[in-house]
C-alpha cells in the first residue's frame, strides 16, 4: 500500500524503484516504510515486501 | 530591516522579522509574490502524501528559490505526539533541514495546542536534533517550560489560528517577551498591520502569519502592508515609547504667550 492506495510492484522491487516509477526523483520527498523513515541513501538497499506500508510526502502549503 | 538590527534564529541571521506560511493562496505564482511582498526570509510549509495517482504535479517548491528562503516544516494537523514526531523525522529526511515548527493540536474548534503534549514532542524532537519552533498559547509558565527543554524559540498565539482578532493579551506577551532568553514569535491570530506593529512594539522578536495575508482581498498589497508594519513596529520598540498618561502635556511652549 502506497499513501494507502494499493500498488502492485514488480517481485524484488525497492524504494528507489518505486520512488523512479513514480516519477518522484528529483522531487523533495520522504518515504517511510511501515512506519520507519527511510533514508535517501537507502532507497536502492531497501526492499519492498508484499502488504508494505508505504507512506510518500512532500511539502505543500500551509501555516 | 536595518542590517544592524539582525533577527537572530537558531543560529542564523535574518534581516526580516516576519515569517510568512504559504497555504491558502490561489496559486503558486501568488504565493511566491506574496512572500516576495512580505520581505519574508523564512516560509512554513506543511508535510503532506504525495497524490500518487497524479505524482508529476508541480510542487510549492518549485515556486520557491532554496537558496532565498528558509523553509520551515509544520506539524499542523497533529493532534498527538507521535503524529508530530512522525512528521518531523519525515520533513527532515526530505532534504529541508533541522528546524521545525512543532504544532500538536488539543481541540478542532479552537486549534489551541495541547501545551502537556506539545512540551513532550518537544522535548523528544531537541534530543533527536532538531530545532524546535513550537506554537503554544500565550501562557508565559507554558513558554518557560518549552525554553527550558530546548526549544530555539517560543511561538505563542495571538489569537486562534486563522481568526485575525489581534493580540488578545499583550500582557502576557510582555511578560513571556521578559522572561524569554530565546525568541519570542507571535504565531497566529493577527488580522492586519496593526496587529503585527503591536507583536513588535511589545518586544516580540518577529510574527509569524498566514492568513491574513492570503486571505485578504489583495494579499500582494497586504504582504506589502505587513512589511511596513513589522517594521515600524520593530523601530518603535528600538526607539522607546512614551509612557501612557491619563492626561494631557502640552507641546508647546506654556511660556511667551501674547497678552
Amino acid at each position: 500500500m502506497v499513501n494507502d492506495e494499493p500498488r502492485e510492484l514488480a517481485a524484488g522491487s525497492t524504494v528507489a524503484d518505486l520512488v523512479a516509477t513514480l516519477g518522484l526523483g528529483p522531487r523533495r520527498i520522504a518515504v517511510e516504510v511501515n512506519r520507519d523513515v527511510v533514508p535517501r541513501a537507502s532507497y536502492g538497499a531497501t526492499a519492498l515486501h508484499d502488504g508494505d506500508a508505504i507512506e510518500i510526502i512532500h511539502f505543500v502549503g500551509g501555516g | 530591516m536595518a542590517l544592524d538590527d539582525p533577527f537572530v534564529l537558531a543560529g542564523k541571521s535574518y534581516r526580516s522579522r516576519l515569517i510568512v506560511g504559504s497555504g491558502k493562496y490561489k496559486s503558486f505564482e501568488e504565493t511566491r509574490r506574496a512572500t516576495e511582498a512580505a520581505g519574508a526570509e523564512i516560509i512554513t510549509v506543511a508535510v503532506r502524501r504525495v497524490n500518487i495517482t497524479d505524482p508529476g504535479k508541480e510542487n510549492l517548491l518549485d515556486h520557491l528559490p532554496l537558496d532565498r528562503y528558509t523553509i520551515l516544516p509544520n506539524t499542523a494537523g497533529c493532534y498527538t505526539v507521535e503524529d508530530a514526531i512522525r512528521t518531523c523525522r519525515l520533513a527532515r529526511e526530505a532534504g529541508i533541514g533541522t528546524l521545525v515548527k512543532l504544532e500538536v493540536i488539543g481541540d478542532e474548534t479552537t486549534l489551541f495546542p495541547d501545551v502537556a503534549a506539545t512540551i513532550e514532542a518537544a522535548k523528544i524532537l531537541v534530543k533527536e536534533g532538531f530545532q524546535v519552533l513550537p506554537y503554544v498559547t500565550d501562557d508565559p509558565v507554558a513558554c518557560k517550560r518549552l525554553e527550558d527543554v530546548g526549544c530555539a524559540a517560543v511561538m505563542p498565539l495571538a489569537a486562534p489560528i486563522g481568526s485575525g482578532l489581534g493580540i488578545r493579551n499583550p500582557y502576557n506577551l510582555r511578560i513571556i517577551v521578559e522572561q524569554s532568553r530565546v525568541p519570542v514569535i507571535v504565531d497566529a491570530g493577527v488580522g492586519t498591520a496593526s496587529h503585527a506593529s503591536e507583536a513588535l512594539e511589545l518586544g516580540c522578536d518577529a510574527v509569524l502569519m498566514n492568513t491574513a495575508i492570503a486571505g485578504a482581498k489583495d494579499p500582494i498589497l497586504m504582504a506589502e502592508a505587513m512589511r511596513l508594519a513589522v517594521d515600524a513596529g520593530r523601530k518603535a520598540f528600538l526607539a522607546g515609547r512614551i509612557p501612557a498618561k491619563l492626561y494631557a502635556t502640552a507641546s508647546s511652549p506654556v511660556t511667551g504667550l501674547i497678552r
